[in-house]
């Protein structure tokens, strides 16, 4: 994707370049010098239909790249690592379908989300109010949390490390304050990281964090898919 | 007025194009409605227009080659000053104040907005102040 | 100039004897009021201090933003006031200084038209305006404070759960208020130019302006009334208990999106044509050239208005429910009538004698700067490249490009018609001044806010403590906004120190069109004599025969003897 990017950015410098060379040319070597009245020439069908055309190609070329990455980004391989991410008003819930790990904090509390890296991680998520963001700069990735719909998508952390991430949608008050990290480590640790949460003491404080949840959350997280027939 | 018969026909002919593409490709349904009532939208008076260009006398102002005399004559009705903007726009302004702080402001906003209303109508009917 | 003179004809406006000394006076008059030079007054003059207002809540929020943890406004304050912010400057300066003010002035002047086809509905449109701002700005003065769900007002943020209190709902009133003002404002133009050019204005030969002008308004004919059934949906859902927007009842939040974006995509349009008609006259007339492409101009404003209508989903790329592919392509295609436009701009000043006057300057400032921000909408418009700079300040680095472009040409618009509204010309050295501070503002203004958001420094946010870093850009870009602050100090400065200095004559920049045709200001009812029109500069061709348009290969037209025709 960064490929992508860099090949608009070429295009933009060249284009964005070649037309203020164009207009700081125009001013300077066509400067008034004095009463004369230039030739009065209005349209040039050929030069008209080039600056037309062309552009049109680079459109075409740059919609090709776009749908290449694009179809890579939105596809969704199959996975043995799902995240389920709930945002609410104003914080970050993590659990992990399939263990008892649970992850819950509001605002600066910052919570943390930890993932396998090199490994196909699927994430589904949802918001229990109002529309939020989940965006994490270091994946060049962001998705809306819509309540009523359950967004999917697929990400595959490169390096180790831990990651800032923060609500990227205005959701009120503490909008400004929504953060939370991804934490990337490596899949063994990532399954021991899992077990700890299997012991009475972690299984009771992720109970008493549902509860808590229980009273943020509302009716409104759908237990399947609301149907998208279109593309994602 | 040719022209603008084509311009309007035009988009509408655009929009109706886009319009089967999305709603086909997307199947989602407030886009695809509100590209077709904006076909709708455009075909109204472009086909008006088309059908009255096709049957009235040419107007001066679509003629190339017309002088200013051949616009003699008079142009259109130009009602001068008058109160009735002013009324009816405060009475508006009363009425959207009934939606945000109650109902009892509609009284003066609607009494405004009808008292505009007879108004400014009979002042069109009778020439009003220009 | 000819010696042949048709004899003099008697253009008659139903007038029934009126005698433009007696009539009301005052503040009187100003209420009454149906010439649409006076109404178009007040909309600059109105939005002018709009303009201001939103520049001030601006420079709260850099302040607010010069250190990372500020604590100049509360968090609650803070989402008021870009709210505001953004809801002022689209909604109560450029939209009605795009087509409520110069529009208003110029366009009747344009076709050689007495006035508007409807000058009540008209003035109807100011007060409009005018209740709609006062409603939407008095939600500072309610308990809870104005609408703080940012200019978009997303649904479910913007119910009555999650924001109760009246200032919301006068933030929906004042919208529907202006809305109207719009819609109505949109009829006018459509009638005035359709029905009242003047004989021998034929479409193909009126100003770009009057085009870009009737193009914007069919796509306020086609947008608003979508933005206001939408309105009325929200206040639906506020006050009668429906369920349209949330998901509780049955409801699709992201519903509000597709409607409030099928209006959102033409408004920046709306906004962006008049300005870029503004600037093609501008440009032709100081470079001593016609307009260059003046076909290829219409096509490509046509072109812009229709793709327009089709790509309001790239708002909602990161929602996850859209046809990313259809919108992708379709706002690329966008880019090809807008380069079109800049490169017959260009062509317009190629060869010809250029001249910089501060309306020139504005003008090529404007076409510098709505490149760089055209440039980066190319980049939203891709998914890929869209999902990690939504939301962020690229985007709002992107948009303020393109809107301190449309400031800058709207600038020009001021200093190019301004003489021949007020018969006054403004301060040149101090223009130029002026010209340098906003340009050079806007460029320190929005460039450190790529970068930061490449860095991944979200919008809307009060506060940035977990990356001091960011700090730095913020403070360059907020010296930007000083400048522009400064330059808009300036104008005001112009305004007082060139009042009524200057006597500006006919036509002070020999201009093409029809306008500089009529005194300045005009007379009630705008001309005293018509010209004869062969071309589309009735002006040029009166003042220099001989030097008609060419074209590549052949010349457009025989040269004619132009005749001057009185008007009474």
């Amino acid at each position: 994707m960064f490929h992508l990017w860099q090949g608009f950015s070429i295009g933009a410098v060249i284009i964005g370049a070649l037309v203020i060379v164009l207009v700081l040319y125009a001013v300077l070597r066509f400067r008034r010098k004095g009463d004369n009245i230039p030739k009065q020439s209005q349209y040039h069908i050929p030069l008209e239909l080039f600056y037309t055309v062309v552009p049109i190609l680079i459109i075409f070329g740059l919609f090709a790249a776009t749908l290449v990455v694009e179809n890579k980004e939105t596809a969704n391989p199959k996975t043995n690592v799902t995240i389920d991410v709930n945002a609410f008003q104003w914080g970050w819930k993590f659990t992990y379908p399939g263990s008892n790990a649970l992850v819950y904090g509001q605002t600066t509390q910052n919570p943390e989300m930890v993932m396998p890296v090199n490994t196909n991680v699927h994430i589904n998520l949802t918001s229990s109010d109002v529309i939020h963001g989940f965006y994490v700069h270091a994946f060049n990735f962001s998705r809306y949390a819509l309540p009523g719909v359950l967004n999917q998508f697929t990400i595959r952390a490169q390096s180790t490390g831990t990651y800032f991430g923060q609500c990227t949608q205005l959701c009120g008050l503490y909008h400004s304050l929504m953060w939370f990290r991804v934490k990337v480590v490596s899949p063994s640790a990532y399954s021991a990281w899992l077990t700890t949460f299997n012991n009475p003491a972690a299984a009771a404080a992720v109970k008493a964090a549902n509860k808590t949840t229980a009273q943020q959350t509302s009716s409104v997280v759908p237990s399947k898919p609301a149907t998208t027939k279109y593309g994602r | 007025m040719k022209v603008e018969a084509k311009v309007l026909l035009g988009l509408g002919v655009f929009f109706g194009i886009m319009c089967a593409v999305y709603w086909n490709w997307s199947l989602e349904n407030a886009g695809g409605v509100m590209m077709f009532a904006a076909m709708l939208l455009c075909f109204l008076p472009g086909g008006y227009y088309y059908w009255w260009s096709r049957r009235m006398k040419a107007r001066p102002e679509d003629d190339p080659q017309a002088t200013q005399a051949s616009g003699a004559g008079v142009v259109g009705a130009f009602p001068g000053t008058s109160i009735w903007p002013f009324t009816l726009g405060m009475g508006a302004f009363f009425v959207v104040l009934a939606m945000v702080f109650g109902l009892w402001f509609l009284v003066p906003g609607l009494g405004l907005v009808i008292w505009a209303m007879l108004g400014g109508t009979a002042e069109g009917r009778r020439g009003g102040k220009v | 100039m000819t010696d042949v003179l048709d004899p003099p004809v008697h253009v008659e406006f139903h007038d029934d004897g009126h005698d433009e000394h007696h009539g009301p006076s005052g503040i009187l008059k100003w209420i009454t009021t149906t010439d649409h030079k006076v109404i178009g007054l007040s909309y600059t003059v109105t939005a002018v201090i709009m303009l201001v207002i939103g520049g001030v809540f601006a420079e709260i929020i850099r302040a607010q933003l010069a250190t990372p943890n500020g604590t100049l406004v509360s968090l609650a304050q803070y989402n008021e006031l870009f709210t505001m912010h953004g809801s002022v400057m689209i909604y109560l300066f450029a939209g009605p200084f795009a087509f409520g003010a110069l529009a208003n002035i110029i366009v009747p002047i344009q076709i050689g038209a007495p006035d508007m086809a409807f000058p009540r509905l008209n003035a109807l449109s100011y007060w409009l305006y005018l209740t709609g701002a006062i409603t939407m700005l008095s939600g500072f003065f309610v308990a809870g404070g104005a609408a703080n769900f940012g200019w978009v007002a997303y649904a479910p943020l913007s119910n009555s759960v999650n924001t109760p209190g009246a200032g919301a709902d006068l933030w929906i009133g004042g919208l529907l208020l202006t809305g109207f003002s719009a819609i109505f404002t949109g009829v006018n133009l459509c009638a005035t130019i359709f029905y009242l050019r003047a004989p021998g204005m034929t479409m193909f030969r009126m100003p770009i302006f009057t085009w870009n002008m009737l193009v914007t308004s069919i796509l306020i004919l086609l947008a608003f009334p979508v933005l206001t059934a939408g309105l009325v949906m929200l206040y639906c859902d506020r006050h009668f208990g429906t369920h349209i927007f949330s998901v509780a009842g049955g409801g699709v939040p992201v519903l509000w999106q597709h409607l409030f974006w099928f209006w959102g995509h033409p408004e920046v349009y709306i906004l962006a044509l008049p300005f870029f008609g503004m600037v093609t006259e501008i440009i032709a007339v100081f470079s001593r050239k016609p307009v260059f492409g003046y076909k290829g101009m219409v096509f490509a404003t046509l072109s812009i208005a229709a793709l327009s209508l089709g790509v309001w989903a790239h708002h909602m790329y990161t929602t996850g429910v859209v046809l990313l592919p259809f919108f992708a392509f379709m706002s690329l295609m966008i880019a090809v009538p807008t380069g079109i436009k800049i490169f017959n701009w260009i062509a317009t000043m190629w060869r010809g004698e250029v001249w910089f006057s501060t309306a020139m300057l504005m003008a090529i400032g404007f076409l510098v700067t709505f490149l760089v921000g055209g440039l980066t909408g190319i980049y939203l418009a891709s998914p890929p490249l869209d999902f990690f700079t939504h939301d962020t300040y690229f985007v709002v680095a992107h948009f303020h490009s393109v809107v301190m472009a449309l400031v800058l040409a709207g600038m020009a618009g001021l200093y190019y018609w301004g003489p021949k509204i007020t018969g006054y010309l403004l301060n040149e050295r101090i223009g130029k001044f002026q010209f340098w501070f906003l340009f050079l503002g806007s460029q320190v203004f929005t460039f450190p806010l790529y970068i930061l958001g490449l860095e991944g420094m979200p919008r809307r946010v009060a506060l940035y403590s977990h990356d001091p870093q960011w700090k730095m850009l913020n403070d360059i870009s907020t010296l930007g906004a000083i400048l522009i602050g400064v330059s808009t100090i300036l104008f005001v400065v112009n305004i007082i120190y060139s009042w009524k200095k200057y006597p500006a004559g006919d036509n002070p920049w020999d201009g093409h069109t029809l306008e500089w045709f009529t005194t300045s200001p005009p007379p009630h009812h705008n001309f005293y004599r018509l010209p004869q029109i062969r071309s589309e500069r009735p002006t040029w061709d009166y003042n220099h025969p001989g030097h008609q348009a060419v074209g590549h290969g052949k010349q457009i037209e025989p040269a004619q003897p132009v005749e001057e025709v009185p008007v009474s």
